[in-house]
């Protein structure tokens, strides 16, 4: 130990909560710093689902047919939310190094690569819960429908977006650290490359076959045909959540792959002391 | 001149009798112990970018309780040498040994005993002080650490600031920060690349008391890179002149103007700078 008081084991042991824990905390300030940040992160989930919420009661007054189609249009409005905002804030929070130039300190610190990516894999997680679950209650007075309806099935389709949301913000910040803020707007679009061949809105037979055959490598297309099992058929399809598990483990795996490797050509290449704005 | 190089014992230099400074414990210097195995030992260091060389087959070593100073242009190699050291960039070829352990394979071992502070290197802009150095310190896993801020707080007049945010900072203030969170662990190897920089001229004399008083208070190392020629002679006990990827000249400063014949390190420096240039353009001309 130092006189400072530091712990040299400590700082030494591969994996430490307390670094994780320090980069969340960095991440937590950040949000907790700013009432406006935290109401963005609410607005535009509940933005979408009153707009879509009075869209489906539209189409529902003209048809009965679309009275059950509301239901999945929220639902599907929702979960698409929860993957995007998984991705997303994955991706922010990592920009949020390269704006403030600050990626290099990180690594000259002990904080390993691995538990910078737990890092923002929990703050992920609670962007994510406080953007989507006053949607998903807004929801309940204004349109009679509650996502937690959808009972346990729910958490299995929770966590399979955003293990998604996560796969996919790891391969984005491995492109940031290839290439920096030059591919900032893919940190924005990524997600939306995905989303035609996600059936979100309409299932997956809608598209022609070669299309399905690239939806059915994608774990959200397994997520939103088993919320509709549920809703349409009051079915839950135990082979879909098997499916989108299996597929979120080998793209988590690959991004986790994908990020270590461009980290290491950013050693290579010195991109880390430079990076940022 | 306030040259270590004649082995006088560093003292606190009266500027520095504020109550700030002054809180320190009392300067016990620690000599360097060239016997002691050395913090930094660099052997045939290079690092190619394509065809060029930004270092070339350099080797140095820094002792414990030593402050070892980088000269060298713009573009000499310095922030690449820099960058190697914290790992942040692996060299093409050559040997990096750091507090006893070899940079390149078990980097993390020594992160963090060292640390750095460059004002090319930010902080979390919304972060206020006191936020970014308690993210710092829990990654760096210091004890205490309300402790600890205050004390850097103290040592380096940061009292003022600590709840403000880093953006909001003058370009001064946001320098002492840096070298706060550079602090933050005690390291016992401090990588420093123009530590006074935007500093006026009253608050650059005090950082570098502290670090003077710090290297004689905890025997650690540190390595400056600068451009500031008056502070190099103040605070190192040694030397390094790079131009073009190569360590062209070393020595003690007082040691260097009296090889040179000169009167100052800064004319050394120029110098040795014209004379490069003089024999790059002859090089390109016969080239030509």
């Amino acid at each position: 130990m130092s006189a400072g008081g530091s712990e040299h084991g400590a700082s030494a042991a591969p994996f430490s909560l307390r670094r994780v824990s320090a980069l969340v905390l960095r991440y937590g300030y950040l949000l907790m710093g700013s009432w406006a940040r935290l109401l963005e992160l609410a607005y535009w989930p509940s933005v979408q689902i009153i707009l879509w919420g009075f869209i489906s009661k539209h189409f529902a007054s003209q048809s009965s047919w679309a009275v059950g189609m509301a239901a999945a249009l929220l639902a599907a409005v929702l979960l698409w939310d929860i993957l995007f905002r998984g991705q997303l804030g994955y991706t922010v929070s990592f920009l949020e190094e390269l704006w403030s130039r600050n990626l290099g300190q990180l690594f000259i610190s002990p904080l390993r690569p691995y538990e910078m990516v737990l890092s923002l894999t929990v703050i992920s997680l609670i962007r994510t819960l406080i953007g989507v679950i006053p949607a998903a209650v807004l929801a309940i007075p204004l349109y009679g429908f509650s996502l937690f309806d959808l009972g346990l099935p729910l958490i299995a389709f929770f966590a399979n977006l955003m293990v998604t949301g996560w796969a996919l913000g790891l391969f984005v910040t491995a492109l940031l650290l290839r290439v920096g803020l030059g591919a900032e707007s893919v940190a924005w679009m990524a997600l939306f490359l995905i989303a035609p061949v996600s059936a979100i809105y309409y299932p997956v037979d809608v598209l022609p076959a070669w299309l399905q055959a690239v939806a059915w490598s994608l774990p959200p297309a397994y997520v939103f045909e088993g919320m509709r099992a549920i809703l349409f058929d009051n079915v839950f399809r135990g082979d879909y959540l098997i499916g989108a598990m299996l597929l979120n483990l080998l793209y988590l795996a690959l991004g986790g792959l994908t990020f270590m490797l461009s980290f290491r050509l950013a050693r290579r290449k010195g991109l880390l002391h430079q990076l940022g704005e | 001149m306030h040259g270590r190089a004649s082995g006088a014992s560093p003292t606190v230099r009266s500027s520095l009798g504020r109550p700030a400074l002054a809180n320190l414990p009392g300067p016990v210097h620690i000599a360097p112990v060239l016997q002691s195995p050395p913090v930094i030992d660099v052997r045939n260091l290079c690092r190619r970018f394509g065809d060029v060389a930004a270092v070339d087959s350099i080797s140095f070593s820094v002792a414990a309780g030593s402050v070892t100073g980088l000269l060298g242009a713009n573009g000499a190699g310095k922030t690449t040498t820099i960058a190697m050291l914290l790992g942040l960039l692996l060299p093409t070829s050559g040997a990096i040994t750091v507090l006893g352990e070899d940079m390149l394979r078990h980097r993390y071992r020594v992160l963090g005993r060292m640390n750095f502070s460059s004002p090319y290197f930010d902080l979390p802009q919304r972060l206020t002080v006191r936020q970014n150095l308690t993210v710092y310190a829990r990654l760096y896993g210091v004890r205490q650490i309300g402790g600890r801020l205050s004390r850097l707080a103290d040592e380096l007049e940061l009292d003022s600031i600590m709840d403000r945010s880093f953006r909001g900072l003058s370009a001064g203030q946001k320098t002492r920060v840096l070298l706060a969170k550079a602090m933050i662990n005690e390291p016992e190897l401090l990588l420093l690349d123009e530590p006074t920089a935007s500093l006026d001229p009253e608050s650059a004399d005090r950082i570098r008391g502290y670090l003077e008083s710090y290297r004689d208070r905890t025997g650690a190392a540190i390595l400056l890179a600068s451009h500031n020629m008056p502070e190099v002679e103040r605070l190192c006990d040694q030397v390094l002149i790079m131009q073009r990827g190569r360590i062209v000249d070393r020595g003690l400063p007082a040691d260097l103007v009296a090889k040179h014949g000169r009167q100052t390190l800064e004319e050394v420096f120029l110098d040795i700078a014209r004379n490069q240039d003089r024999s790059g353009r002859r090089t390109s001309g016969a080239a030509a």
